[in-house]
């Protein structure tokens, strides 16, 4: 099946009283990096923010994210311009540090949950315990059957990171979820 | 929601993040071709399935991604513990003490 590329972009789903907002990401750079322990520090330098070294954690800093995914896996995000410098980057380490950086991303669309119900409408499809996700914090988890990746920015700030074959599934849910806050039922 | 601690993440975490490996701790024969027919049948499909504790694979297949290895009553259905890929099969005390 042919599918456009990015189709929900511009796309927005908004409840009254800012109680929810949602709305496509602006897209952006992102890369699976997987590393063994000894080559974090270097990885962090060729990325210009550390790595986090605790599964669920998360580091930023200039419009750069990295997000420890497992182990050895993390997920890392940058501006759209900032891709082929990065790949450099990590090129010019591979003899010293060998690790493997993919570039995914085209692979994913960001959705950005904001607002006093954003975890209300997360909670209409997300089995994990929102209260003990802390705020700067990342974790794949699953989405009614979607697998995506949850970053919570903020108190009341998600950005959910799910594959494109599964970006219009998510958002249909959100949507009957947004529909169900704005109507108070 | 059942939920499963994975030790690689530390937490706890429910049930659909993970997938059921089969059994744990079957050691693949050092010299396959040394094996008969029928060692070779028992070791791809006989498995102990018993009624009580059973060591298992889990993956944390929508989280960190790891297989584990974890000890639950197949009675009851309830984990006694999880532990990482690779380490020992805990012993008796070690799982009594998990379980109270
Ligand atoms: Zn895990």
């Amino acid at each position: 099946m042919l599918q456009e590329y990015r189709r929900l972009e511009g796309s927005r789903i908004a409840a009254p009283d800012s109680a929810l907002a949602i709305a496509m990401a602006d897209d952006c750079t992102r890369f699976s990096l997987r590393i063994a322990e000894e080559g974090i520090a270097q990885a962090g330098k060729a990325f210009g923010v550390a790595l986090p070294k605790q599964i669920g954690g998360m580091t930023a800093a200039g419009g750069r994210l990295a997000l420890c995914l497992g182990p050895d896996e993390w997920q890392l995000m940058a501006p759209l311009d900032e891709r082929d410098a990065l790949e450099a980057a990590f090129a010019a380490l591979y003899a010293k540090v060998p690790h493997s950086l993919v570039d995914i991303s085209h692979r994913e669309v960001g959705i950005v949950v904001e607002g006093r119900d954003a975890a209300l409408a997360l909670r209409s499809a997300c089995p994990l315990d929102l209260d003990e996700m802390a705020v700067g914090s990342a974790t794949r988890t699953i989405f009614d059957k979607a697998q995506i990746v949850l970053i919570r920015q903020g108190q009341d700030s998600f950005r959910i990171e799910v594959w494109q074959s599964f970006a219009d599934h998510v958002w249909g849910i959100l949507q009957a979820a947004g529909r169900e806050i704005a109507l108070e039922i | 929601m059942l939920l499963i601690r994975c030790p690689y993440c530390a937490v706890e975490r429910p049930e659909v993040e993970f997938a059921y490996a089969g059994e744990a701790h079957i050691a693949r024969p050092q010299d396959p071709s040394a094996l008969s027919d029928e060692q070779w049948k028992d070791h791809l499909f006989i498995r102990s399935n018993p009624r009580g504790t059973h060591f298992e694979r889990w993956r944390h297949i929508h989280g960190c991604g790891r297989f584990f290895n974890a000890v639950r009553d197949t009675v009851s259905d309830k984990f006694a513990m999880t532990y990482k890929a690779g380490l020992p099969r805990p012993s008796e005390a070690e799982i009594g003490k998990a379980r109270s």
